[in-house]
């Protein structure tokens, strides 16, 4: 019976389309509609509401402008709008603006600014008190003056970019001679090697994302946002690079998504890097740089690595460096001047998606070189590269100062 | 902008002593004589720019109209109770006090939810003499029970341990004794909740031959805990942070003041009050009716009080605070505004804007 009146539907419809079957579409929605309003009318039987407002409130980034200056960037979460009575820095009451109203809506924004003789180098601790007397809480971990968005300093955290994103990734290209004299082995032991370190970055870009959308306003969606993002990403890029059976696998198309993969990782990268910067706790500076880049040149290997066979022209090495190095200078920027966790947090999960569709692709290219070998495809080659890929990145990740 | 955006209240505290020594030292050397020309202070040097910025102070004002009390008011508010005499000849004072609950703003823009005798924090100041028969009739109209335990000798049966349930009424009764400066509060547990929620009251008892006259002013040392979290995000004399700053204290060169302190701080072992440019006579507990100390900073444990009296030398602000940096610049410090004629004050001004620069005493000091 029940299997009739589900089947009899798919037999009749295709004259009934149109109105009739928009409006079965839409009685459902109509109802919620009506369900919503009685119980926003009536409370639905569960009373007034009596308890207090539950206020949350995220301080997004701090920046000090001036000398003498803090400025604080909030976002209410919370289910209720939040009213921004008084503020307090280091524990003392102090004076401030806000803008554009001390009333914050629920997902508004809001900036206090500060009057406050910040000290060089010592840490600062700010307290925001709502109407409720509830605090939020935000620390500025070494006080150093925020650079002003000016040419001076976008050079100088473009500067930033190259160096931790372009130049080891072109460096790294650079070991593409080297691949081609490889023989049939040594090729599928710097494969795995790329899945080696992709893997790595996989991790590594994750554990970042969670990192960050943790001090996101929690209505966001914390971590499930990081997981299903990167899981959106990963399935796009398979259908995009979907083919019919038995056509084969562009190389060249491979390293470019490698390099795309590696280019939101580095985006993540930079602006990590720029926001330590912008924040003061980038006091680290040089050491900082010289980390990510050590750390980095690995990147250029894996994205050679899969053209070692073929012999592109001469550009697409210049554009796959560019791909995979410039989005660590964009992140800078955007780190810096801009810094939004929210954004922040998708963008190193866009990265983990592309990075795990690439780990998947050459994944392929190993099972298949593999195959027309008839060779296991955990052979000791592929697995020593695979476990030397994550041991070097690994390795030199303890270079870059956490 | 919006209301939070009071810019002109920032030309108040700036470059305060607290804040910052190299403005004090500025300020300090243009009040030497010969020196008196008023110069602004924000042409002053390199750090003139955020100094004259910069405030250690809450945003906004509180209205005691809309509160239901002003700490202002309070300062010289004694209850007397309704006074009659026993057939003994025994003075009979009768009070009321209800304990309720209610939301109070203890800041600019910041509402706590209090538990109040009569509708305010501190509760009323109850006083008589030494040797009169009280009798206080507690209603608890609050939804909690509460009890009043009064400081001071009496029957142990009135000692307020008993708690009165919601809708509940009880009469304390007992005679005045001893002379000196008390309080009450709650004692009902948990303890804690029910003090820091703003259950208290100084309780004073004159001795038989009255002090001198004097401007008296009843200063409760108290403290809010709004995200209760066992730390106090206000402290104040008198409920509101930062209020008599905002509201300075007018009082006449060389008239006597005598203040009656009492700490009731939750959650921080002392408290300690400071007269700035002047020093007072302490009465510890105000039993005695000599002085036991001169000096300009006097530290209480919870529950502690004492008189203090003292007469200003010279005209202007004195400021006066808690000698815990902290608790100042979470809102317990206020000013004393002193003037020939002791009429009402204005906020308070930076000597460097004012450019005070005479030094001669306008009464003969203290002894």
């Amino acid at each position: 019976m029940s299997e009739q009146t589900t089947i009899q539907p798919e037999v009749a419809t295709p004259r009934r389309r149109g109105a009739s079957s928009l409006l079965w579409a839409l009685i459902p929605l109509l109802l919620l509609g009506v369900l919503l309003a009685i119980l926003v009318i009536t409370g639905a039987g569960l009373g007034a509401r009596t308890a207090p407002p539950i206020e949350e409130l995220t301080v997004d980034r701090i920046t000090l402008p001036a000398p003498g200056q803090i400025a604080v960037e909030v976002t209410n979460g919370g289910a209720d709008p939040v009213t921004v009575a008084q503020v307090q820095v280091d524990d003392a009451y102090w004076a401030f603006t806000i803008s554009p109203d001390a009333t914050i809506p629920r997902l508004g924004r809001g900036t206090i600014t500060l009057p406050y003789p910040w000290v060089q180098d010592e840490a600062h601790f700010i307290k925001i008190l709502s109407s409720n007397g509830v605090t939020f809480e935000g620390e500025v971990a070494v006080a150093t003056r925020t650079p002003p968005p000016d040419a001076r300093t976008f050079w100088r955290y473009a500067l930033l970019g190259i160096y931790v994103g372009f130049i080891p990734v072109g460096l790294g290209l650079l070991w593409y001679p080297f691949l081609r004299r490889l023989g049939r082995s040594g090729m599928q032991a710097v494969l795995s090697l790329t899945i080696g370190l992709l893997v790595f970055l996989l991790f590594d870009t994750i554990a970042e994302a969670l990192e960050i959308v943790a001090t996101t306003a929690g209505v966001f969606g914390g971590a499930p946002l990081v997981f299903l993002v990167a899981l959106l990403a990963f399935l796009a890029l398979i259908a995009l690079g979907a083919r019919r059976k038995g056509q084969v696998v562009s190389r060249l198309g491979v390293a470019y998504r490698i390099a795309l993969g590696i280019g939101l990782h580095n985006l993540g990268e930079g602006l990590a890097i720029g926001a330590a910067f912008a924040s003061g706790s980038a006091a680290l500076g040089t050491f900082l740089v010289v980390g990510f880049t050590l750390h980095n040149i690995t990147e250029g290997v894996g994205i050679a690595a899969p053209i070692a066979r073929e012999q592109p022209r001469l550009w697409h090495f210049v554009a796959l460096a560019a791909l995979a190095g410039l989005p660590a200078v964009a992140g800078v920027w955007i780190g810096g001047f801009i810094y939004n966790t929210l954004a922040a947090a998708i963008c190193l999960a866009l990265g983990a998606g592309a990075i795990a569709q690439v780990v998947y692709e050459v994944g392929r290219l190993i099972v298949r070189q593999s195959d027309e070998e008839g060779r296991p495809v955990l052979s000791p080659a592929t697995f020593g590269g695979l476990v030397a890929g994550i041991v070097i990145m690994y390795a030199t990740a303890l270079l870059v100062p956490a | 902008m919006t209301e939070h955006s009071r810019i002109t209240r920032r030309t108040f505290l700036g470059g305060l002593g607290l804040v910052g020594l190299a403005t004090g030292a500025a300020a300090a050397r243009r009040l030497l004589p010969g020196d008196a020309t008023p110069t602004a202070h924000a042409q002053d040097g390199p750090h003139a720019d955020h100094t004259s910025m910069t405030h250690n102070m809450v945003e906004g004002d509180v209205d005691p109209a809309a509160n239901g009390f002003d700490p202002t008011a309070m300062l010289t508010d004694f209850d007397y109770g309704t006074v009659s005499t026993l057939p003994s000849g025994q003075i009979l004072r009768e009070y009321q006090i209800i304990a309720g609950e209610r939301l109070i703003e203890i800041a600019p823009g910041v509402t706590f939810p209090a538990w109040v005798y009569n509708g305010r924090v501190p509760g009323p100041t109850i006083r008589c003499s030494q040797g009169d028969r009280l009798r206080i009739t507690f209603s608890n109209g609050s939804s909690h029970p509460h009890s009043i335990h009064f400081h001071g000798i009496h029957h142990p049966l009135m000692d307020g341990l008993e708690p009165i349930p919601s809708g509940g009424t009880f009469v304390y009764e007992f005679d005045a004794e001893p002379f000196g400066l008390h309080l009450y509060h709650c004692h009902t547990v948990p303890f804690r909740r029910h003090i820091h929620k703003g259950l208290y009251g100084a309780f004073i008892i004159d001795p038989p031959t009255p002090r001198p006259a004097a401007k008296e002013l009843v200063m409760v040392m108290n403290a809010f805990d709004t995200n209760f979290d066992a730390e106090n995000e206000f402290y104040a004399v008198n409920t509101v942070a930062f209020h008599y700053a905002r509201h300075p204290i007018p009082v006449k060169l060389g008239e006597l003041v005598r203040v009656y302190l009492v700490n009731i701080t939750e959650f921080d072992p002392v408290n300690s009050f400071h007269l700035h440019a002047g020093m007072f006579d302490l009465y510890r507990t105000g039993t005695r009716l000599e002085p036991s100390e001169h000096t300009d900073i006097v530290t209480m444990g919870q529950g502690e009080r004492h008189i203090l009296e003292f007469s200003l030398t010279f005209p202007g602000q004195h400021m006066f605070h808690a000698h815990q940096s902290e608790f100042s610049e979470l809102g317990w410090l206020g000013i004393f505004e002193a003037s020939e004629s002791g009429s009402a004050a204005t906020e308070f001004t930076q000597a460097s804007v004012a450019g005070i620069c005479d030094l001669t005493p306008r009464t003969g000091g203290q002894a």
